[in-house]
């Protein structure tokens, strides 16, 4: 499987506070790889910069093959994102979002579009609906269906089912796994759901204070660190002085 | 009563206010504008009382144009702080638009916005004051564009703000117009303003526009002078204001704003 994401030591500096201090790794076609790390270790600027909102301050990205820096509407094109810290106008109905977003991103065939992953993300009888009032699975749903709009090649969840009930966080997971098949798609997940984590990922990095202190799969992880669990493994390495330093 | 508890809530916002360079800048200028404003224009009606004497609906005309520009700005902002409010500000950051795309958008939509409310307005002149704007006849339409492009420029360079600083630009947003208005000359000529504000005023195509209004309106005559000037500042902003927000989208992503749209 060749790399679709390839991160060469990138660097990111705010002022004195270095947020990420040179890291690196790929993600292969077809695979979740999981992001996980306390809060201010450096995950959400590690995604900032993937999506070219944030700009390293030294180190290169590649997104299937091209540079990020340079081609960044090109490579945009092929990328998508949710978040629950971001959502979508809340006064328009479930539709027009997808097709402000489906236009946004230049889709042929918005309406077949629309009309799949509303079957696939049980959205029908929603598309009629204001997204304001929709409830947070439901709007969780949509931004879903607004990240898979224009069939990216890879996708950037950030905690994709934090305040979710069990239910609709496991429909979440489902499709996920399903639409990754499918499509051969690259994802990266940052969650504190280690649950998730552990069923999602084949891989994981797991970020403190800016690097990478320890990689592998979860079961290596477990074993590596002698825990029960990937929560365990968490809060070991959370807790103790960076390991790769 | 407790007066711990209320002067908790009294810190909640004292100390965004500490923090924020443009609140600060909010508090201070809005008094100093209004006096300034209110003062030019009694001052030149106390000493010019019959200037509008021969053309009855000079002033409402300079309003109706001062408020196509007011809504023109504005409306540029409120599409851009659409965005912050909803929290859809990095949906549309992360979409592969160009900076040039999404400028024109807006530049397109809030045009439309100003039509839609400048429209009305006019037609109302008509059977309630017994006014047509119409009356400054073809250049009618030089005016409204020299407006329609000082508006967006100046929503531009407010944009521009609240990509480098974040929401806490908000409040220039919407007094932007106000901060203008006595360098503007809206509602009286330029020999009004004490000598070092008209150096400043001439910098700017708002006091051209204006001043060719009444011009118009007043003397029955065209001077195409005023239209070229207004037209040749409104080019140097323009352009300054479009460099300015490449410039504010570089260090946004230099120092994370586009990811942290927050308070």
């Amino acid at each position: 499987m060749k790399n679709l994401v390839e991160v060469k030591n990138i660097k990111k500096n705010y002022g004195k506070n270095e947020a990420v201090k040179g890291i690196s790794f790929n993600i292969k076609e077809d695979e979740i790889l999981g992001l996980l790390g306390p809060n201010g270790s450096g995950k959400t600027t590690t995604i900032g910069m993937l999506l070219g909102l944030l700009k390293p301050t030294s180190g290169e990205i590649f997104i299937n093959g091209q540079k990020l820096e340079g081609n960044r509407i090109e490579i945009l094109e092929q990328i998508n994102f949710i978040s629950p810290y971001i959502e979508l106008p809340k006064k328009l109905t479930v539709k027009q979002n997808l097709t402000v977003y489906g236009k946004l991103y230049k889709i042929n065939n918005i309406n077949e579009r629309i009309e799949f992953l509303s079957e696939k993300l049980r959205l029908e009888g929603l598309l009629n609906s204001i997204t304001g009032e929709l409830s947070s699975g439901q709007k969780n749903r949509v931004s879903l269906a607004k990240a898979l709009i224009n069939e990216p090649k890879v996708l950037l969840l950030d905690e994709p089912t934090a305040s979710l009930d069990p239910e609709v966080g496991d429909f979440v997971r489902s499709f996920l796994e399903d639409y990754k098949k499918e499509k051969k798609l690259s994802i990266l997940l940052a969650s504190h759901n280690m649950n998730e984590v552990t069923r999602l990922c084949k891989s994981i990095l797991m970020m403190k204070d800016g690097i990478i202190i320890d990689e592998g799969n979860p079961e290596e992880l477990i074993h590596k660190h002698g825990r029960k669990n990937l929560e365990e493994v968490f809060l070991k390495l959370s807790r103790s002085k960076n390991e790769l330093n | 009563m407790s007066l711990t508890r209320m002067y908790g809530l009294f810190l909640r916002h004292f100390y965004l206010i500490t923090r924020s360079f443009p609140r600060v800048l909010d508090l201070v200028y809005w008094p100093t504008i209004q006096i300034t404003l209110w003062g030019f224009i009694s001052n030149f009606f106390a000493t010019h009382t019959t200037y509008y004497n021969n053309a009855v609906g000079v002033i409402l005309t300079c309003a109706i144009l001062y408020d196509f520009l007011f809504r023109t700005s504005i409306g540029f902002n409120m599409l851009f702080l659409e965005e912050i409010w909803s929290r859809n500000f990095t949906n549309l950051f992360i979409a592969p638009m160009k900076i040039g795309e999404i400028l024109t958008s807006l530049v397109a939509t809030a045009l439309i916005r100003a039509l839609i409310g400048l429209i009305p307005a006019v037609l109302l002149t008509s059977p309630l004051f017994g006014i047509s704007i119409l009356d400054l006849g073809i250049f009618l339409f030089f005016l409204f564009l020299s407006l329609y492009l000082f508006g967006i420029t100046l929503g531009i360079l407010v944009s521009a703000g609240l990509l480098r600083y974040g929401p806490s630009f908000e409040n220039i947003a919407w007094s932007t117009m106000f901060l203008l208005a006595p360098f503007g000359c809206i509602y009286y000529p330029i020999e009004i303003l004490p000598e070092v504000f008209q150096k400043i005023a001439y910098l700017l195509p708002l006091v051209y526009i204006f001043e060719e209004a009444r011009n118009i309106l007043i003397n029955q005559t065209v001077d195409i002078e005023n239209i070229y000037y207004a037209f040749m500042w409104n080019g140097v902003y323009f352009v300054l204001s479009i460099a300015l927000f490449y410039y504010s989208f570089n260090v946004a992503k230099n120092k994370g704003t586009l990811i942290n749209m927050g308070e």
